[in-house]
């Protein structure tokens, strides 16, 4: 049904939501190209459902429009846009079996033979033999398949899904990641996905946007979101960031800075804000980019890397990796992720250890920013 | 000793809930039996024989079937103008946001906490003031207007506790206003509104007081009962008494029973 | 990536155009309250105003009736009539709390012991209502005919002896005494106090009698502590609908008591379908509506609880 020579990118100009004297959303411009896999991720309250809804014509913008394509669908209701969407706890009908829930947009449409194009999206989310119960009577994630399914039977241009498998365990979780994945390539229809889980949107999307009170914090492919946060924000609540305050003492290709009397090197390209000599910056890096040593064997340590002296106060082993919280005097408490390869066994809480990375891996950002943004929601999410 | 004093403790409940049971259905067992009597007199309160008579003849007293029949129209369309109007004031209250909701919740809540006779009296105020003639339409009226408030409570009620996504994801599927409610939300909030218009004509059928002060000429049945126990109480009362309630535990019993079958026969 | 572009936040256009929900879209509540709404104004606020004006009416049937703001008849009214409210209110308040007496366990059993027997409870008391209520009360006047069993069985265990010192019942009789008239409201209103105390109870996670177990609470500081507090919005619904109708009927004084256990109800129905002195009829019933008002409105405050059905 979707014309794929056609431009159907999503497109919002100025948009925005209010409720009374709240603002869900502030004007936001976002253009979200066809047949991409888009994520909007932030914590709870920080508009993506309310974008997604006025994408989906369930809410009105106060101001703005939304396009497919080259049409303007901003005052369409629901029921005239090609967008469908998978409801957050799937909002499936009760009184209808689950074939009845799949046929029930074609039916609306008139559509009098409903039952191949029933049964291939049956096949499609492997729930061929439960086609006559009842949703009640299925399991979380059957009942995620089925509002995959209905939604996608009507081969909208978009498929918008609201926080879709926040209502599962953990394992069918990742299962189901790769299972809608697997879906929007063979279908080949722009999804976007809401989600307040970063890994969901990392380990799916081809574009994550992370939100944050209202606004789009920053917007890119997943690895250049993790390795470039330009906020605090992005940086805590995509991962973990060690962020280090510092004064900085020369700028120019390669910035070098100084905390506490220890000296620091990172690249002035992967600073989002231009550092200027005397003034401050927040230096960055994450946990599994730093290595640590035992402090007698410091000498092993190659020049040129960033090195910080600190002791274990914590460590955590978790399989694949042991996490370790260093106190230091540059920073109260630096985390590191080893992987457990050779472990030492001197790497006790209490040891006094050096922690060292590639200047390359440090990244800079504005020191007028909240140091800790994001740093709450993703242990309250987590 | 102790043992059946321990056990009666133990059973206190089961003991103490089946006799206020036994309570409730005594004067039911009563009139199934009186409905055999072949009484002496007038009056069918004292047990003579056995006698199938009123069973056989159940209209063989003046006016009885023609007030049951009055008394099951009313209810009829009593039930029916009280839900239809119930439920539109349940889907308001539940689904929008407006002015004066405070006001609307009072003004369905205070029918219910007024003595019958109260509304009873002042409508009747009503009617005789506009010199309106009682009967029939002067019942239902009545009627209509205190089977409202239960309408909107027990609809309301369910309507609270359906997802309002499901409408949305309805009309997500195309489907329009008119489409959303047909298909989804009356489904849903059916059992609702069903239990409403249960009690309505419930209420209705067995309503007396306001029915008293309204009816004018018009006898409905427990009006014909009430009349009844003045003059001679016919044992086809009984009767009537014993089928309607029979019919109802056999209709309930019959709506289980399909329920059941319905949940064993999907596998799960 | 290049066709996903974040512009920066001061970007929003200049002027935005802003959209308001269409004047159709907002009205759709007030039509759907419309007609309810009309017919609740017409048929019962209405009839109140007409009843407040009548209560002040001063006339006769024949030379008709006229307002004259004649306040002295709700003096008058409540002087001649007191007994009998007081007498409906004493009546309705006992049949009340024998209700709850007596409606609790039956509730208890339904909702927690009766296992696959519970809908076949429900049904039983639900099922009464399907005989007219009026044929059921005159089935009393079988069940405590004089001499009879129950009053036989009644007078043997002395309970008959503590309801006439009670001043309940007179001699050996039960028909056209007090405890008659009682025991009818209290049948009648018995299934309105059983139904919302079920519901309530059977909402109560049964875990938490299990928890208060475990934290050393015995049984009957079980139902104390937890179920009977968890249980109040049900006695309170169930209450408040035993004691309203009750205060207001004659049914059951009518057929089951005397013309010494008469009850308001049947001062108002007389003095507006016999006597035809409506203002008195009307002062009365405003009189007894406001009694009832006020004491659900103190009841409802100090209960605590706002959600009534």
């Amino acid at each position: 049904m979707t014309d794929k020579t056609a431009s159907g990118d999503v497109r919002l100009a100025g948009i925005s939501k209010h409720y009374g004297s709240f603002t869900a959303v502030h004007p936001l411009d976002l253009t979200i190209p066809q047949g991409s896999f888009f994520a909007l991720l932030g914590a709870s309250g920080c508009g993506k459902t309310t974008t997604l809804r006025m994408i989906a014509g369930l809410e009105e913008p106060s101001t703005g429009t939304v396009s497919l394509g080259d049409r303007e669908v901003t005052h369409l209701p629901p029921y005239k846009r090609p967008v469908n969407t998978v409801f957050q706890s799937y909002a499936l009908f009760p009184h209808l079996s689950i074939y009845e829930n799949i046929a029930f947009g074609l039916r609306r449409r008139g559509i009098k033979s409903v039952k191949k194009q029933v049964d291939d999206m049956l096949e499609l989310v492997q729930l061929g033999q439960f086609a006559q119960r009842k949703p009640h009577q299925l399991s979380g994630g059957q009942q995620q398949r089925v509002a995959v399914a209905r939604a996608l039977i009507n081969h909208p241009q978009v498929l918008l899904l609201d926080e879709p498998l926040g209502a599962l365990d953990l394992k069918l979780r990742r299962q189901m990641q790769l299972e809608l994945k697997r879906i929007q390539t063979e279908v080949g229809i722009t999804f976007v996905h809401v989600t307040h889980d970063q890994e969901e949107a990392m380990t799916m999307a081809d574009t994550v946007a992370v939100m944050n009170g209202g606004r789009v914090e920053q917007l890119g492919a997943p690895a250049e979101l993790y390795e470039n946060p330009r906020t605090t924000f992005v940086a805590n609540f995509l991962g973990t960031s060690n962020l280090i305050e510092a004064s900085v003492e020369s700028a120019g290709t390669d910035v070098v800075v100084s905390a506490s009397g220890t000296t620091l090197r990172l690249p002035g390209q992967r600073c989002s804000t231009t550092p200027r000599a005397g003034g401050k910056l927040l230096v960055g890096v994450r946990p599994e980019k730093i290595s640590l040593v035992h402090a007698d064997e410091e000498h092993t340590v190659a020049a040129g890397r960033n090195k910080i002296a600190g002791r274990i106060a914590d460590s955590s082993f978790i399989g694949v990796s042991t996490q370790y919280v260093i106190d230091s005097r540059v920073c109260p408490e630096l985390e590191v992720y080893a992987q457990n390869i050779e472990r030492d066994a001197r790497l006790v809480p209490g040891a006094e250890v050096v922690l060292h990375w590639n200047p390359e891996h440090t990244f800079g950002l504005d020191a007028a920013m909240d140091i800790d943004a994001g740093v709450e929601t993703v242990e309250e999410s987590a | 000793m102790n043992k059946p004093l321990g056990w009666l403790r133990r059973n206190f409940v089961v003991i103490a809930g089946l006799g206020t049971l036994a309570y409730l259905i005594l004067p039911n067992v009563v009139v199934t039996v009186f409905s055999f009597n072949n009484p002496a007199g007038r009056f069918n309160y004292a047990w003579q024989e056995f006698s199938l008579d009123a069973w056989k003849d159940p209209c063989g007293v003046a006016d009885l079937c023609g007030s049951l029949s009055l008394s099951l129209q009313i209810a009829f369309w009593a039930t029916i103008g009280a839900t239809v109007l119930g439920t539109a004031i349940a889907f308001a209250l539940v689904r929008y946001r407006f002015r004066a909701r405070g006001a609307v919740n009072s003004l369905i809540f205070l029918p219910m906490a007024m003595p019958e006779i109260v509304m009873a009296a002042s409508l009747l105020a009503l009617f005789l003031n506009m010199g309106i003639q009682l009967g029939f339409w002067t019942i239902l009226i009545a009627h209509v207007m205190f089977c409202l408030s239960f309408v909107v409570a027990a609809v309301k009620a369910r309507v609270l506790s359906m997802d309002p996504r499901l409408e949305e994801a309805a009309r997500d599927l195309y489907a329009g206003p008119v489409q959303t409610f047909l298909r989804v939300t009356l489904p849903i909030a059916a059992p609702g509104i069903a239990a409403g218009a249960l009690l309505s004509f419930a209420l209705s059928f067995d309503d007396f007081i306001i029915t008293n002060f309204n009816s004018g000429n018009t006898v409905t049945f427990p009006m014909f009962v009430w009349g009844s126990a003045q003059r001679g109480t016919p044992v086809q009362i009984n009767v009537i008494g014993t089928a309607m309630f029979v019919i109802a535990v056999l209709v309930v019993l019959a709506g289980q029973w399909v329920g059941n079958r319905r949940k064993k026969a999907q596998p799960k | 990536m290049t066709a996903v572009s974040a512009p920066p936040r001061e970007a929003a256009p200049a002027e935005p155009p802003v959209h308001k929900a269409s004047l159709r879209k907002r009205l759709i509540p007030y039509w759907l309250l419309l007609p309810g709404i009309l017919w609740l104004l017409v048929f019962f606020v209405l009839p109140m105003i007409y009843q407040a004006s009548t209560s002040v009416q001063t006339g006769s049937l024949e030379e008709g009736f006229k307002v004259t703001w004649h306040f002295q008849t709700y003096w008058e009214a409540f002087g001649d009539y007191y007994p009998q409210f007081l007498r409906s209110l004493l009546y309705a308040g006992t049949a009340t709390a024998l209700c709850l007496l007596l409606g609790y366990p039956l509730a208890y059993l339904i909702a927690f012991k009766a296992g696959r027997w519970r809908n076949l409870l429900l049904v039983l008391v639900i099922a009464p209502f399907f005989t007219s209520f009026l044929i059921r009360t005159l089935a009393w006047k079988t069940i405590l005919a004089d001499g009879g069993p129950v009053v036989g069985a009644l007078n043997a265990v002395g309970f008959l002896d503590v309801t006439s010192w009670l001043g309940m019942t007179e001699g050996d009789r039960v028909l056209a005494t007090p405890l008659a008239v009682v025991c009818g409201l209290t049948y009648n209103f018995l299934p309105f106090m059983i139904l919302p105390l079920y519901t309530s109870l059977e909402r109560i996670d049964t875990r938490l009698h299990e928890a208060a177990g475990d934290l050393y609470a015995r049984p009957a500081t079980v139902f104390r502590k937890v179920t009977f507090p968890l249980s109040m919005p049900g006695v309170v619904s169930g209450t408040l609908l035993t004691f309203i109708p009750a205060s207001g009927d004659y049914v059951n004084a009518e057929l089951l008591g005397s013309t010494d256990t008469r009850m308001i109800g049947s001062v108002i129905q007389s003095q507006y379908l016999r006597i035809l002195d409506y203002p008195t009829a009307a002062a009365l019933s405003f009189i007894l509506m406001a009694i009832v008002l006020i004491m659900v409105s103190i009841y409802i405050r100090r209960a605590g609880t706002e959600d009534l059905v």
